[in-house]
């Protein structure tokens, strides 16, 4: 394929990513509208207001990041790997298998769809806290870094885990029980000067503790981590993933026999 | 003229040790309608699957029009299209969805891609039905959106795995005529059946195929000669008499209006009419016993 094929390729399989997630809107991007909604409600102006200052903002200011890279983490994830998982379950895979297409180019295709996904509701999420807090950005260009390549690692962790799922119950087990408590343990509601040294070095385990602090750094210029280092982590599992999802592509790993 | 497909030594052996391709070799020449046929599990679905790269070969090599597909897979899947023997689409697309994306994953232009889809989806008699999901469409209707998906980026190799199955007869009858159309057009056809009757109508070249070896290939003319006996059903006019016997024919009489007889290779059926008329037998109509390449099929596998 030349250039011109491939970059054809490539808005295909976008387009009909965005087309998926569009057509079943009330499936994805209604549920984390109102579910934020309900924790700016909730959290923020009925709770927050109780708690006072945290890391030197208001609650509601300072759990507003948190829960927007909370949105982008689980749509980012859960599009590719309802997506794919889908693709393969019902063997539409084999469209792309069968056709010309570069390994590279469907792998782009699929996380940039989950990526527009996760960003639309960045958004939408972002849209609607501006009902509950004021919001300016202090450092746009790491804010921007630190969305984009965190929403693309955990497409392509998404996509990692559809590529190994054997049912339905494999593509919820690691958003359920995985990824949704290193959420809520990655300091997207508390800061981690509140824990005890123990948990506090403990938490800093967890990979969501940077993309959330980075993140809110971009956003408050706040951080209860070195935030060069949050950054340096993000990209480097980010290249890690994608040689590793590539590998996959590359050897069929449960799309060929 | 090149070989549009070239298959040397091709086998495979999958991961709990069955081998279901031992070695096999076989060519189909640019421009054929080829037959490749066998029982369940012989090992079509297999070649097939290595064609388009769903499954890994364990050794051997493959060329489409030339291209050696170890070297340069992307090119020689541009050349071919397939039409699987499963529905393998997102049912909850759209019919004409399905076609054009297809067209995109072959970097054809939205545009090119809307009016082939267009044009198969006509052809097909699915023009209608483009507006519809997938899940909409009958059996056979869906069989049919394979067939103008795998047309969309214009294939000079067309591989159809079974692409009649569950279509009823007068679609069946339709499609017979469209895969002609498309081999006299210049389009390399590879067929998978279990209709004899359609392989032995529409197919020049054959290849058998059993237990992961080709056990017999050639032309299909070359192929149902080697029948020794043909058997005829003969319908007549009035009552049969209770003995028929015409010398040198093996006839059974099976009831007052039919009879049944064998024409050995070398006889000559004219002989048999002659015959049956020097006793006042006249036949009103007559008909093979069974297909003769099912005949031949059954022979070879026992």
């Amino acid at each position: 394929m030349n250039a011109q094929e491939k970059w054809i390729a490539f808005q295909t399989i976008f387009i009909k990513e965005v087309r998926r997630y569009i057509r079943i809107w009330p499936q994805t991007l209604l549920p984390p509208a109102i579910t934020m909604t309900l924790y700016f409600v909730i959290f923020g102006a009925l709770i927050g207001s109780r708690i006072g200052q945290m890391g030197g903002f208001n609650y509601m200011q300072f759990v507003v990041p948190g829960l927007i890279m909370m949105a982008i983490v689980t749509n980012s994830y859960s599009n590719v790997v309802s997506s794919f998982f889908g693709a393969r379950y019902n063997h539409s895979v084999e469209e792309l298998l069968v056709s010309p297409v570069p390994n590279w180019i469907i792998l782009a295709g699929y996380i940039m769809g989950s990526v527009s996904r996760g960003l639309l509701v960045a958004v939408i999420v972002t849209t609607l806290s501006l009902f509950f807090a004021d919001l300016t950005i202090k450092h746009v260009g790491i804010t921007l870094v630190v969305v984009l390549f965190t929403s693309v690692l955990f497409a392509l962790f998404g996509f990692i885990n559809a590529v190994f799922a054997k049912n339905f119950d494999d593509i919820s087990i690691i958003p359920t029980f995985l990824l949704t408590p290193l959420v809520y343990l990655g300091g997207v509601f508390y800061s981690l000067e509140l824990l005890s040294d123990f948990w506090a070095s403990a938490s800093k385990l967890n990979p969501l503790v940077y993309v959330v602090n980075g993140f809110r750094y971009g956003v408050l210029g706040v951080s209860d981590v070195d935030v060069t280092f949050s950054i340096a982590m993000i990209v480097s599992f980010t290249l890690v993933a994608f040689v590793y999802s590539l590998h996959l592509l590359n050897s069929g790993t449960r799309l060929r026999e | 003229m090149q070989a549009a497909l070239s298959i040397q030594n091709l086998s495979k052996t999958y991961g709990n040790d069955v081998e279901a391709l031992k070695g096999i070799s076989l060519e189909v020449q640019e421009g054929d309608f080829f037959a490749l046929l066998g029982p369940n599990g012989a090992g079509k679905s297999t070649t097939i699957g290595l064609l388009f790269s769903l499954i890994n070969k364990t050794a051997g090599k493959l060329h489409v029009f030339g291209i050696d597909t170890d070297s340069n897979f992307a090119d020689a899947k541009k050349l071919i299209g397939i039409v699987p023997q499963e529905f393998n689409f997102n049912v909850f697309e759209k019919v004409e969805h399905i076609v054009t994306t297809q067209g995109g994953y072959y970097g054809l232009p939205v545009d090119v891609a809307k009016q082939r889809a267009e044009k198969y989806l006509r052809k097909l008699g699915l023009w209608e039905k483009r507006q519809d999901m997938a899940r909409e469409l009958s059996g056979g209707m869906k069989r049919r959106l394979m067939i103008a998906r795998a047309l969309v980026h214009e294939p000079k190799l067309l591989v159809l795995d079974e692409p009649t199955a569950g279509v009823d007869i007068e679609m069946r009858r339709a499609m017979w005529d469209f895969m002609r159309e498309l081999n006299e057009a210049g389009t390399t056809i590879i067929l998978t059946t279990h209709y004899l009757e359609e392989a032995e109508m529409l197919c020049r070249n054959i290849a058998i195929i059993n237990e992961g070896r080709i056990i017999e290939q050639g032309s299909m003319r070359g192929l149902l000669q080697q029948l020794n006996t043909e058997s005829f059903l003969l319908d007549v006019e009035g009552n049969l008499p209770e003995r028929v016997e015409v010398s040198g024919f093996e006839i059974r009489r099976l009831d007052d209006h039919c009879l049944e007889a064998d024409v050995n290779k070398g006889q000559s059926i004219n002989d048999l009419f002659s015959g049956l008329s020097n006793l006042s037998i006249n036949i009103s109509s007559m008909r093979n016993k069974a297909n003769r390449l099912e005949e031949t099929f059954v022979r070879l596998l026992s």
